[in-house]
């Protein structure tokens, strides 16, 4: 036992010493492993960075208030009476004045998106005062808050280094309206921060929307607190809304392309797998036969068909690390933190966000790779133990 | 050509290794051509746009609504030959992940303006009779199972009926149209949709005019927007080209990121292929020292090689996009996200040519290295 475990070793360690002298063919067989790692961890760094951005948007103990049948902020609609009533609802959290809620608006306006300097729709948020309550993780990082009653608006982040002209200072010419700069926010990376922000008295009177607005956002007193403001709203005879938590209505704009943009990355990985798996196949193929007299040789020394696999094994592994981490780091390096953005089709308005390579897609690049050699190793392996011992010693 | 015989059995000199080769050459052509496929998809149809048709839409977004007041002036101005326009429904049919496409148009200019939508007359006079009528696309109505005269119940979102929130459509036709028509979509009458909405009396989403003159775009589109200026509701018009490039600019590069991916698939099987061939002529070296031996001159030895390296290529790769082809030809596995599921002819053409690159390229080195190979050489090292 003591002495097939030694002989295993010694022959992996062989095997592993002489891979710099196939470097030719072996070189293929990692450069096609890293190259299937490299679209595998990059296009799912796309799916990873846009739901990061949505999700990061959410918070359990904030509720979104629509009227029920709207799939959207943007298709919602709710009265002044209605807003009122709805601040009115149990559950919501209060200080001295008044419950800690914003009823907003949200439509889209046309600016050019600087990367293809052609019009985008940029959301645009009408707020009320308490907004910045609802919403703690908001920070203004440049200028300073709106004035309500006023023109002013803040732009998120996101939006301020997506969109043409979304600077402080800067007047934004939109339509008869002209919005000022005044300020630049971050919300924890969320899709607030590629929205610009408005007072919602103001917008209603630029859109002529009148005295209505299209969501509540009201700050729960604790996450526990939801179910009795959601049944309180839903059963009352004079409101026709639907009520969730903000977390999942996030989650749920965000499932359709996350799950387009996955699927694509796990297919398209999926086949050129296939591929790689056939370069390392060929690979070791050839390893095993340019030294078949060697391992003819090893076998008439006495050493076993078992050893023999495993060092096949061994150096197919070592192929498929060597191609998962250059396909890693390569992805890591060309597309973590690259700044893009998107349109969500439930609100028909622009998404910033970054590509983000997780450690989590390292891992699955990672493991594909070592999958992809392991496969790429089996027939060799086993061709190398049945080599029959007299005609491989005569080859040659 | 007399060749081939010759071409044939070396290819068979190691089966498992040929097959290999074939299999990897015939993944790279089926992704590339489903990688195609994908891009046109996200390119919403930009190759059938019409450059003759503008796109008015509100200037400060395509969500502001236009009053319909401003198609009887379109009509009226000296170069317009047709105007119509189109509302977004944005409804929900049963499910939110049910998504499809509902626009609210005037059936007659509608029908007229887009000939690419094809509707046997019977069901053209169907619609124009029934105020309810709607007309749904082939793929949508295959999705669906639906068939003329069901009845459709559709959620509204943006707009509401004036009794509960079901709007009822009635199917009176199944539109069909050339490869690159979007057929997913649900047409209904505008008047329906006008007479039972809650608010929004008058409005509409977006004007297309089809001008006498395509070469006067530019013209037309400025004056447009000049006779509604400084009004409650000012338009932005472009070509109906630049309508579409403009929304697939919004959803990002996806070209660009596709032809990036193509291009690795691409690279890491050259490589695979090319150490393939050169390995299995260095093998054969002798062998080739025996054809020049009996008298084969350098040109054919070459072109044998390379022969061999492109015929693998075009039998994997033809495989391969033929492959592509038929999957594509079953249509959108996503569910109506998207649309126009079509592999291009620019495209297959493209693959081809990328084929025989391939062959040749992969063949190159080996096969020189095998014309220059002097016959002693070559005769010793067996």
């Amino acid at each position: 036992m003591l002495n097939a475990l030694t002989q295993t070793i010694a022959i992996t360690a062989l095997n592993l010493r002489t891979m710099p002298q196939r470097l030719g063919s072996s070189g293929v067989a990692v450069v096609g492993i890293a190259g299937v790692v490299v679209v595998l961890v990059s296009v799912l760094s796309i799916a990873a960075g846009f739901t990061a951005a949505m999700q990061g948007s959410g918070s359990p103990a904030r509720a979104l208030v629509m009227r029920s049948g709207a799939d959207s902020e943007m298709t919602s609609g709710l009265s002044g009476p209605e807003v009122d009533l709805v601040k009115q609802a149990p559950g919501i959290r209060l200080d001295e004045r008044s419950a800690i809620a914003s009823a907003e608006l949200y439509v889209v306006i046309d600016l050019p998106k600087k990367s293809t300097n052609s019009p985008a729709n940029v959301p645009m948020r009408g707020i009320e005062p308490r907004a910045l309550q609802v919403r703690e993780e908001v920070s203004m990082v440049e200028g300073r808050p709106l004035e309500f009653g006023t023109n002013e608006v803040i732009v998120g982040r996101g939006a301020s280094r997506q969109f043409v002209g979304l600077t402080v200072g800067q007047e934004v010419v939109s339509g008869q309206n002209t919005w000022v700069v005044v300020g630049i926010f971050e919300a924890g990376g969320g899709v607030s921060e590629t929205e610009i922000w408005c007072d919602a008295r103001v917008l209603q009177g630029a859109y002529r929307r009148g005295n209505t607005f299209q969501t509540v956002l009201a700050r729960l007193d604790s996450s526990e607190t939801f179910d009795s403001f959601r049944d309180w709203l839903t059963a009352n005879p004079q409101l026709n809304v639907q009520v969730r938590r903000e977390t999942e209505y996030y989650a749920q704009q965000s499932r359709a392309l996350t799950s387009l943009i996955q699927g694509l990355g796990f297919g398209i990985a999926a086949l050129m797998g296939i591929g790689a798996v056939f370069g390392a196949i060929l690979t070791m193929y050839t390893a095993v036969s340019t030294r078949s007299r060697e391992i003819a040789t090893l076998r008439a020394l006495g050493f076993n068909a078992v050893s023999v696999v495993v060092s096949v094994l061994a150096e197919a592994l070592a192929l498929g690390a060597i191609g998962g981490v250059i396909g890693g780091l390569a992805a890591y390096l060309a597309f973590n933190g690259y700044q893009t953005s998107t349109m969500n089709f439930q609100t028909f308005s622009q998404v910033a966000f970054a590509f983000k390579v997780t450690p989590e897609l390292l891992v699955l690049g990672l493991a594909y790779a070592l999958a992809m050699g392991l496969i790429g190793g089996l027939l060799p392996a086993v061709r190398a133990a049945r080599l029959p011992i007299p005609t491989a010693l005569r080859e040659l | 050509m007399k060749y081939l015989p010759l071409l044939w059995s070396s290819l068979w000199r190691k089966k498992l290794r040929t097959i290999f080769t074939l299999l990897s050459i015939f993944v790279a052509f089926l992704l590339f051509g489903l990688l195609m496929t994908i891009r046109t998809a996200f390119s919403f149809g930009v190759d059938i746009a019409g450059l003759d048709r503008l796109v008015l839409i509100h200037k400060v977004s395509l969500i502001m609504p236009l009053p319909i007041s401003y198609l009887e002036r379109l009509q009226a101005t000296d170069g317009v030959a047709l105007a119509t326009h189109n509302t977004w429904f944005g409804g929900v049919y049963q499910d939110p992940s049910n998504f499809f496409a509902q626009i609210a148009v005037e059936p007659k200019t509608f029908l007229e303006i887009y000939p690419q939508y094809r509707l046997p007359p019977e069901q053209v006079s169907a619609w124009m009779a029934d105020r309810q009528g709607a007309v749904v696309g082939v793929d949508l109505a295959r999705r669906f199972g639906w068939k003329v005269g069901d009845r459709i119940p559709i959620v509204g979102t943006i707009w509401q009926p004036k009794q509960g929130q079901v709007w009822d459509f009635n199917i009176a036709g199944i539109y069909d149209g050339d490869a690159g028509v979007d057929k997913t979509q649900l047409f209904f009458r505008y008047d329906y949709l006008d007479e039972n909405r809650r608010q929004g009396e008058g409005l509409v989403g977006w004007y297309i005019v089809k001008i006498a003159d395509p070469s006067q775009a530019q013209a037309m589109g400025a004056k447009f927007d000049g006779m509604f200026a400084n009004s409650s509701a000012e338009t932005k018009t472009t070509t109906e080209k630049g309508f579409v490039e403009g929304f697939a600019k919004q959803v990002g590069d996806i070209g660009a990121i596709m032809m990036a991916i193509v291009a690795a698939v691409l690279f890491t099987m050259l490589l695979v292929a090319a150490n393939t061939m050169a390995q299995s002529v260095r093998e054969r070296t002798s062998e080739v020292g025996v054809l020049k031996t009996l008298g084969f001159s350098n040109t054919a030895i070459l072109s044998i090689v390379l022969g061999e390296s492109v015929l693998i290529a075009l039998l994997g790769g033809g495989l391969g996009l033929a492959a592509a082809w038929l999957i594509v030809q079953r249509g959108d596995p996503t569910g109506g996200l998207l649309p126009i599921f079509i592999l291009p002819a620019g495209d297959v053409t493209i693959g081809a040519a990328l084929i025989v690159g391939l062959g040749l390229v992969a063949g190159m080195l080996p096969a020189f290295n095998a014309m220059q190979l002097k016959i002693t050489d070559a005769l010793r090292r067996a």
